[in-house]
């Protein structure tokens, strides 16, 4: 017995003989923000469009509102919201058109559309822009107009693969603060990200995917205590060194160690404790920065690669 | 009478409501036939022009120019009419045809390789069929408007000598569709824009040359004869022909739009499969 408003069972999408999403189960409550987090290939844009309805399952359980998007597909996307992870506006059209042309695929009358689209041209701050074609706009500004166009339909839960991926970080920060009103409103979200601020800033709960699987389930808080240290010590060495200190940092105490091309990364209680051990052993650090536990961290101890690669 | 739906799976009897009535698919395939005509509100002017164009310049260059000499030469195997007369219904399922085609390559292959506006319109309530049958919607407007004007054009020329050409309109709408219909089936799957022009210089040429809108199939050599008569074009052509001149019969009429169904029906089968198959991944 559930009231999940997105339930995943052992959900399984396979392309050809490879398998994209190996047997995920998940649970979505109303007004929960939950965030796939995971490296390229991982499953996450695959997921979303089964949840989506337009990519059936292969094998598993999934419900979206307590309905089967194989069967009941129509009435499933008429309730939500979706930003895909590569622009499919149309180009040739104006800003304003786009948002009345989609809302038209959602049966709404010309004054509904037009009455959400002010409000919703408002709200990514495009109103200035709406009778401009699409095809001139910046990546930043296509993004906004995708995430408009996928509100015009007032949707109960809102997909957003990759929201911000290829946006500057004041574009970001403005969708970021609509994401969280819209929380706000209630609207349900999820979203898949590569940036771990991100996660951080929106995800109540989240999911870290490697290939496929499910590879650790929590908020970020939960993550990081579980996965990580409370804080970081990070080290650069002139690159001649580089490998032969990270050997020898072996040597101090610590309950793990990173060696990354250009980093070393000490998991450790105490980072200033830390950062005198490695002084005393005679290593001679470029810079040393201590450092609070990230969810980059929880990634690279889980999938043993970085978030953004 | 039709049991309310019931809830079904980890939803029965719980908070859920129950299903929605589902919308009927003919008001999904409007909904997509709307975005085409907004799509040809930025189009429309220049397609306007070579709808009036097209005809003006085809009956006068050939009916008029070409006509002048085949008349000369007798015109027995034309059914003792003049050129014009023989070639303007002939032209109107020709041009039915390559209005056809063109609105089942590129615009299909665009909206779903280049601006992906197929792949916006699936998350939205409509079915990868809804758009087929959207777009399929479309083309019969428009190939309605542009088989009206070629009549009008083609009557002014004095090419039309019967009232029953009035019903060559919908069966040019028809020629014209059992041609979108099998090649958007086929369009809506490529994965690059070169093998559309396949369709034009393998199918759309040689039917255009060969389908018994120039000269009658009769002159062709007997063994390539029966090729013509299994293209869709030439029961268009003949049709058109017939109805133009006043001359069809019922049972040849039937025959004709009877084949040219089949041919639609099947593409339409084939499009909602395929359809499916690329939007649905
Ligand atoms: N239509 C398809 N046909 C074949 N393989 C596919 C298809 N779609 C996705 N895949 C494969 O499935 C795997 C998962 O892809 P998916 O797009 O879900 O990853 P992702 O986590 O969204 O990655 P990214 O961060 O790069 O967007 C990849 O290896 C991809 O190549
Ligand atoms: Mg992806």
């Amino acid at each position: 017995m559930t009231t999940a408003l997105i339930r995943a069972r052992g959900l399984t999408k396979r392309f050809g003989g490879f398998t994209a999403v190996d047997g995920v189960d998940f649970e979505l409550n109303r007004g929960e923000a939950f965030g796939f987090l995971g490296p390229n290939g991982a499953g996450k844009s695959s997921t979303m469009r089964m949840i989506g309805c337009v990519s059936p399952p292969t094998a598993g359980e999934l419900t979206i509102f307590g309905l089967d998007p194989v069967a009941d597909g129509p009435a499933i996307r008429a309730r939500l919201g979706v930003v895909p992870q590569e622009d499919s506006l149309d180009v040739e059209l104006t800003v304003r058109e786009n948002l009345l042309v989609y809302g038209r695929y959602f049966g709404l009358p010309r004054p509904v559309i037009r009455e959400r689209s002010d409000r919703l041209l408002e709200f990514v701050q495009l109103a200035d822009r709406q009778d401009d074609r699409v095809e001139p706009l910046s990546g930043g500004l296509k993004r906004r107009l995708t995430i408009a166009r996928s509100l015009i339909n007032e949707p109960e839960i809102l997909l957003l693969d990759e929201p911000t991926t290829g946006l500057d970080p004041q574009a970001r920060h403005v969708v970021w603060d609509r994401l969280f009103r819209l929380k706000q409103q209630g609207v349900t979200l999820v979203l898949t990200t590569h940036y771990m601020d991100e996660a951080e800033q929106l995800c109540d709960r989240l999911v870290v995917m490697d290939a496929g699987r499910i590879a650790a389930e929590g908020s970020p808080r939960d993550l990081i205590e579980r996965y990580s240290t409370p804080e970081v010590l990070e080290l650069r060495f002139d690159p001649a060194v580089h490998e032969n200190a990270a050997e020898k940092l072996a040597a101090v105490p610590a309950q793990r160690r990173e060696v990354l091309a250009d980093r070393v990364l000490l998991y450790v209680a105490d980072g200033d404790a830390a950062l005198a051990a490695v002084r005393g052993l005679g290593l001679d650090p470029l810079t040393s920065l201590v450092r609070r536990s990230t969810l980059e961290d929880v990634f690279l101890r889980l999938t043993g690669r970085r978030l953004e690669d | 009478m039709a049991a309310p739906a019931q809830p079904r799976g980890p939803a029965a009897g719980l908070a859920w409501p129950a299903r929605p009535d589902p919308v009927p698919a003919w008001n999904f395939a409007v909904r997509q036939l709307r975005f085409w005509l907004t799509d040809y509100r930025r189009t429309w002017r220049g397609s306007i022009i070579s709808t009036v164009l097209n005809p003006l310049l085809y009956l006068g260059a050939m009916g008029l120019g070409l006509g002048t000499l085949v008349d000369q030469h007798g015109t027995a195997s034309l059914g003792r009419v003049s050129y014009l007369i023989f070639l303007a219904p002939g032209l109107l399922a020709a041009s039915a045809m390559g209005t056809g085609v063109g609105e089942s390559t590129y615009p299909v292959f665009g909206s779903v390789k280049w601006n992906k506006t197929y792949q916006a319109a699936v998350s939205s309530p409509l079915r990868p069929a809804d758009l087929f049958h959207g777009h399929l919607l479309f083309v019969a407007l428009k190939l309605t408007m542009t088989s009206a004007v070629f009549l009008a054009v083609a009557a002014m020329f004095g090419a039309i000598t019967s009232p029953l050409a009035i019903a060559a309109l919908p069966v040019a709408v028809l020629t014209g569709l059992a041609f979108t219909a099998p090649i958007e089936a086929w369009t809506v799957t490529r994965t690059k824009d070169t093998s559309l022009a396949v369709v034009y210089r393998f199918g759309m040429i040689p039917l255009f040359l060969f389908s018994g809108t120039f000269f009658p199939v009769t002159q062709l050599p007997v063994w390539i004869r029966p090729i013509a008569y299994l293209t869709p074009l030439w029961h268009g052509v003949a049709l058109c022909r017939d109805l133009c001149l006043g001359i069809a019969t019922l049972p040849s009429a039937l025959l004709h739009v009877g084949y040219l169904l089949v041919v639609l029906g099947a593409g339409i089968i084939a499009g909602d499969r395929s359809y499916t198959r690329r939007l649905y991944v």
